[in-house]
């Protein structure tokens, strides 16, 4: 046998003897990230077209008067945003990645980070704040609490004087239901829900309300492990709610009622 | 070609591999060729190599069942137990490299000296029980254990650990634990008989908090455990529960009591155990060790 003589590769950037396309992951997830964070910057600013018939754009819910207070570009989902922004930031799942694919740390299993650095530190020092993640859950509950109400008042329609109000579905009442069905699935999966409801439990049999405890942490977690299926499809949806309301203000496109 | 196990007596194919030969002071790889049959894992062509070609390959294994954890090589750059590796999930044709665990120092060839987990799990105090109930047994329901069980499907392969970018990459040894032995402190911490409260050293001297979550160790996981998910996250939360929530800080003020695990340690009694780092459960003579938080 012919014995050609290479050496292993240090750990280079990006260096690795992975043969499959490990950067398409952290790729992808670099793109619909920036592109989320793009769209809603932009909506952050506009500051208009957020509000037709019943409908709410979920970027400005609850709907804050911002106009009066004299501070330029204030918009009510200035304000707002912050909130599902900390829960999404601090999430479990997508520290996994956004640690991939913005600070490649690492990029991808098993390939390089470029040598070693001895000033890595992980949770412990600058990024001590993602341990607060369960009060950006308390935040999180209380906005579905808010966008709940929305959908609830997505079926009253009113008549062209305004004055009747009257029960109906229009494409934008099931728009605005999806999303928050979403987010309700990707908040009711989270892991600090599940440590919160019964996973600091050790011992179900003996703790107080053991057996109830042990239930519900079981529900949480059958929904845990569909975490990064909501945590996309909710970011997807609440992206499409407000573009959908943006587009049926600006009569770009006109909404349907189905009842 | 002798009648493997398996062979359908077909043509034999061959297969090339790579396989990284060389000590810690240097290496490089060596090309060879093997005759391929149905069924064929990847340590049967090292195996291969090993009879006909370089008898001098230093390879580990015992099992060949992906039981013992002996294995662990990185194939084609992923770290992988090279005897539940098919070649058949490689493409023909092309070159399969075959490499000792990266996180590791090399001893020789496809072995590495991976002490430094024994070290690691040394350091870890070992389960203590609370006393047995009065008729002498211990009891505990299925739903109290039935989390931890998916963690004891361990082989300790240590593909999690070479794979992790704490060790493998910034090389947080002395400060890290790592994945094994995360969910390792995990099984002892949510255990509904054990009585040392782990939760401080599991932060202070296993460092938790270097894990940033990127899952690595749950992907190469041969018995597919969800260490990341069931183990290290549930870990962090209870850390949090004693470091990083101001609710409970305020509640602890306000009620006049220290963090749990800054309880005094107490004189171990029938039905009280104490344990290092003060935190102890309380039997209340019922044997039940409800845990005092
Ligand atoms: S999830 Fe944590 S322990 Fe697992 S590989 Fe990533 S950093 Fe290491
Ligand atoms: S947790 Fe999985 S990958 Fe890690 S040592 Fe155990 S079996 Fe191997
Ligand atoms: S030889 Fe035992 S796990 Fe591979």
């Amino acid at each position: 046998m012919a014995n050609k003589v290479v050496h292993l590769p240090v750990l280079d950037f990006g260096a690795t003897l992975r043969k499959d396309n490990w950067w398409i992951g952290p790729a992808i997830t670099f793109v619909i990230l920036m592109g989320f964070i793009c769209y809603a910057t932009f909506r952050a600013f506009e500051n208009d077209y957020y509000r037709v018939g019943p409908y709410l754009s979920p970027f400005y819910s609850p709907l804050i008067p911002t106009a009066g207070w004299g501070i330029p570009f204030l918009s009510p989902a200035m304000l707002i945003l912050p909130g599902p922004a900390g829960f999404r930031l601090t999430c479990y799942y997508y520290r996994k990645a956004y640690y991939r694919a913005f600070a490649m740390d690492p990029p991808a299993c098993a390939v390089g980070e470029g040598g070693r650095h001895d000033n890595y530190n992980g949770e412990t020092k600058l990024l001590i704040f993602q341990n607060l993640h369960r009060f950006a859950l308390y935040v999180a509950l209380g906005f579905l609490v808010i966008l709940w109400h929305d959908v609830y008042k997505a079926l009253w329609f009113r008549d062209p004087y305004g004055t009747e109000a009257s029960f109906g579905v229009g494409v934008g009442t099931l728009v605005l239901a999806l999303n928050t069905a979403l987010l309700t699935g990707y908040t009711f999966s989270c892991h600090s829900l599940r440590h919160l409801i019964g996973g600091s439990v050790d011992s179900y049999s003996t703790a107080p309300f053991g057996q109830l405890r042990h239930a519900l942490w079981r529900g949480v977690s059958r929904l845990n492990q569909n975490h990064m299926f909501f945590a996309w499809t909710s970011l997807f949806a609440v992206a499409l709610a407000d573009l959908y309301v943006r587009m049926v203000s600006l009569r770009v496109i006109q909404d349907v009622r189905i009842l | 070609m002798a009648a493997h196990p398996g062979s359908n007596g077909s043509k034999a194919k061959a297969a090339k591999l790579r396989v990284f030969r060389g000590t810690a002071a240097g290496g490089d790889f060596q090309n060879y060729e093997v005759e391929t049959y149905p069924g064929m894992v990847v340590l049967d062509a090292i195996h291969d190599i090993q009879a006909k070609q370089s008898p001098d390959l230093a390879v580990r294994w015992n099992c060949k069942a992906g039981r013992c954890g002996s294995c662990s090589a990185e194939v084609n750059g992923k770290p992988r137990l090279m005897c539940m590796t098919r070649m058949s999930a490689y493409p023909e044709g092309e070159p399969i490299t075959v490499t000792p665990m990266r996180a590791f120092p090399i001893i020789k060839d496809l072995v590495t000296d991976v002490s430094w987990n024994f070290e690691m799990a040394k350091k870890i105090p070992p389960f203590k029980p609370r006393p047995r109930d009065a008729d002498g047994n211990w009891r505990m329901q299925q739903i109290d254990i039935d989390r931890i069980q998916e963690f004891r499907k361990c082989i300790e392969c240590f593909l999690c650990q070479n794979v992790c970018h704490v060790v493998r990459d910034h090389q947080k040894k002395e400060v890290f634990s790592g994945p094994r032995f995360l969910i390792h402190l995990a099984t002892l911490d949510m255990h509904p008989l054990d009585t040392l409260d782990r939760r401080e050293m599991v932060k202070r001297d296993f460092g938790v908090g270097f894990c940033n979550i990127t899952k690595c160790c749950t992907e190469v996981c041969p018995e597919h455990i969800t260490i990341t998910d069931n183990g290290i996250i549930p870990l962090k939360e209870r850390i949090a529960d004693d470091h990083y929530d101001p609710v409970r800080w305020l509640l602890r003020k306000v009620a006049g009591k220290p963090r749990a695990h800054k309880v005094p340690a107490q004189p171990t009694e029938a039905g009280k155990t104490a344990d290092i780092s003060g935190r102890h459960r309380v039997d209340g003579g019922n044997g039940k060790g409800e845990l005092e938080r």
